[in-house]
């Protein structure tokens, strides 16, 4: 069992002097532009005007700028990043809500063969989803889901059960089973005992969820290629088409992409460190 | 303890609708790939679409028409590409995070910043990064060009468009290839077990080790599986997507090493001081051992991600760059474009196979140890 330690362990004060110092700073500069660079680029060519755009110049920043590149790019992805916040949204609380309980179920009422079920379940984030994808196309459509936002919910809410109900087994296991116990002297049940105690204190086991969900959900791209159809696709669907046409000028999918990578970006960059959580959750069991 | 109150069938009935669902959309589908693998549902168009389409049992022909099928080369350098896309993502994510890792470990200013920077593309789509990447390696794009900025000459590497390759191999030699790296590991295997004085598992694994072996010397040199020799290898145009892949995923690694080596107590530090070591001894014979778990559960879960990879070859090569396609693109393709329905099921189960090496004896690791006390 790879048990990995909490990365909010407060860093030991430990402080190189000298040359070693100086090769750190160096080495931290390079990684940075590697990360970054494409970052730069991007913006560089969303924000210049088709007619600027030339390969030879692709590293200049623009003389003039060019907003008019993201509106036009929203003309055509707006509408499913409306697709893609719906989608996300009822698909990351439905999940989270199931997890919840499933993790609350596991974790604190354990009964003969919990691990082995859960171990199954957990099986099911694992596999590629090349694996199911012509049987849930079909049973999608045998539904009358096909091409509807629904059966995109369905199918991400029933492959999210996995990393949702892991999430909420090992945050779960953190909360003393005394807790669970004087409440069941107090007299409460199964659902009092959820209501009352554990779903009060779930708040941080939400967060991480959701924020985990939400970015899988948004980024998705197999399951939106096959379950939708124009009226339904969310945006990864959109950018893909947008970038994969030829006579698109680079401009408007490097704003598209911006625009599409906006949400889970700014989720990241302000919750950071649940997200970090979640990332090593899928990974590794506390 | 273990009675059946109301309260544990509860539980019970909470967790039921979650393994139904399970049992269907994981396991019920599963078996349905595999069942349609085995017929020839979508090998003839007409019938690929009807509404009661007349499908028949075909046994494995879809199967060894993929390794074997005149028409079906594509999937094979697929099978390969996804084999050294693999190799060399694993290798890039671990080197990229753990020397990140290891530079952030030693407090330097602004560290949370650092890390931000570091981890961000972790939270994009692959569609996204593929769609950046794809711009940046354009032919006579942003990297080709990066030298002039340096005043040097413009680098002229057909990034995604490559037809070169190295590594080259016969694909009749695939199954001796296989059986001779398998003995290999099969006789390391063996050596250990017997210093480690295991009788039993040196035993099984000689007997396996010669038995592969002698296959490959004595049976293996005939087995043709085409009737012609068709060469297959490391295809430069995948540099450039594994190249995005680290990119994207390097940050994850560095994440997981990190949290390792913030959990090494200081204490353990100072003893190797005390002792005498200096950095690097301190590093080869304290920290690093303390990683390995890490590295394997890293190369566990970056492994069955790369063999799954789909969104970023789609959206950085296109769906019709043969050299630079994997088998998870194939399918798609297969199944949903050309309604190949059997053929699409058969690549599906290959895949789910691959990634079941991978991932089957990681969770049975990881929940043998609780099932005594559970």
């Amino acid at each position: 069992m790879t048990a990995v330690p909490q990365p909010t362990v407060a860093a030991p004060p430990r402080r190189v002097g000298g040359a070693g110092r100086v090769l750190t700073y160096f080495l931290l500069i390079v990684a940075a532009l590697f990360f970054l660079i494409p970052i730069y680029l991007v913006f560089a060519t969303a924000l210049k005007t088709p007619e600027s755009i030339e390969l030879a110049t692709a590293w200049y920043w623009p003389a003039q700028l060019n907003w008019a590149s993201f509106s036009e790019a929203w003309d055509k992805v707006g509408g499913n990043m409306l697709n893609s916040l719906f989608l996300a949204v009822v698909a990351t609380l439905l999940s989270a809500l199931l997890g919840s309980l499933n993790g609350y179920a596991l974790s604190k009422w354990r009964f003969r063969g919990a691990n082995t079920l859960f171990a199954l379940m957990l099986f099911g984030m694992f596999i590629p989803y090349q694996a199911v994808l012509i049987p849930l196309f079909q049973f999608i459509k045998a539904l009358g889901l096909y091409g509807s936002i629904w059966g995109l919910i369905l199918a991400h809410v029933v492959y999210g059960i996995p990393i949702t109900t892991l999430i909420f087994r090992n945050f779960y296991a953190d909360v003393p089973d005394a807790l669970v116990e004087a409440a069941t002297i107090d007299g409460a049940g199964f659902w009092e005992i959820y209501a009352r105690v554990i779903f009060p204190i779930s708040i941080p086991g939400f967060v991480v969820v959701i924020i985990w969900q939400f970015t899988q959900v948004w980024n998705e791209f197999l399951f939106a290629a096959t379950l939708t159809n124009t009226g339904s696709q969310p945006v990864t669907y959109a950018l893909s088409q947008l970038a994969g046409g030829q006579a698109v000028s680079w401009n408007l999918p490097m704003a598209g992409a911006i625009l599409a990578a906006l949400p889970t970006l700014l989720v990241y960059i302000v919750l950071g460190r649940y997200f970090v959580r979640g990332l090593l959750a899928g990974s590794v069991k506390g | 303890m273990k009675r059946l109150s109301k309260d544990r069938l509860w539980a019970i009935a909470v967790l039921t609708p979650s393994i139904l669902l399970i049992g269907i959309f994981v396991y019920y589908f599963i078996g349905r790939t595999i069942y349609v693998s085995l017929t020839d549902w979508g090998n003839d168009p007409a019938q690929a679409l009807a509404l009661n389409p007349i499908i028949r049992w075909v046994g494995l022909q879809n199967y060894s028409e993929l390794f074997g099928g005149f028409l079906q080369g594509r999937f094979r350098q697929e099978l390969v590409n996804t084999l050294f896309f693999t190799l060399f993502f694993i290798l890039g994510c671990l080197g990229v995070g753990l020397g990140l890792a290891l530079v952030l470990d030693r407090n330097p200013k602004g560290e949370g910043l650092w890390r931000t920077i570091f981890l961000f593309p972790m939270s994009l789509s692959f569609i996204v990064t593929g769609t950046i990447w794809r711009w940046m390696l354009q032919p006579q794009g942003g990297v080709n060009q990066a030298p002039t900025l340096l005043g040097g000459q413009p680098s002229t590497f057909a990034w995604l468009s490559s037809n070169d390759s190295a590594l080259k191999f016969d694909w009749n030699a695939l199954p001796l290839i296989t059986a001779s790296v398998v003995g290999v590991v099969l006789i390391v295997v063996a050596v250990r077990a017997a210093r480690e004085v295991n009788r039993a598992r040196m035993l099984v694994a000689a007997v396996c080790a010669a038995l592969l072996i002698g296959w490959a010397v004595l049976i293996g040199p005939r087995v043709k599986m085409l009737p012609t020799p068709e060469l297959h290898g490391f295809n430069f145009a995948i540099i450039g997507i594994i190249i995005a892949a680290v990119w994207q995923m390097s940050g994850y690694t560095m994440a997981l090493y990190l949290a390792g080596l913030r959990g090494i107590p200081e204490e353990l530090r100072e003893a190797a001081k005390v002792d005498g070591s200096n950095d690097s001894q301190m590093y080869r014979h304290v920290i690093f051992p303390l990683l390995s778990p890490i590295t394997l559960s890293a190369m566990i879960i970056l492994g069955h991600i790369s063999l799954k990879i789909f969104d970023l070859v789609y959206a950085m090569a296109g769906p019709d760059n043969v050299a630079a396609s994997v088998p998870a693109l194939n399918m798609y393709l297969t199944s949903f474009r050309q309604n190949q329905f059997a053929l699409g099921a058969a690549i599906g189960t290959i895949l789910l196979i691959l990634v079941a090496f991978v991932i089957v004896p990681y969770l049975a690791n990881q929940f043998r140890g609780e099932e005594g006390h559970a």
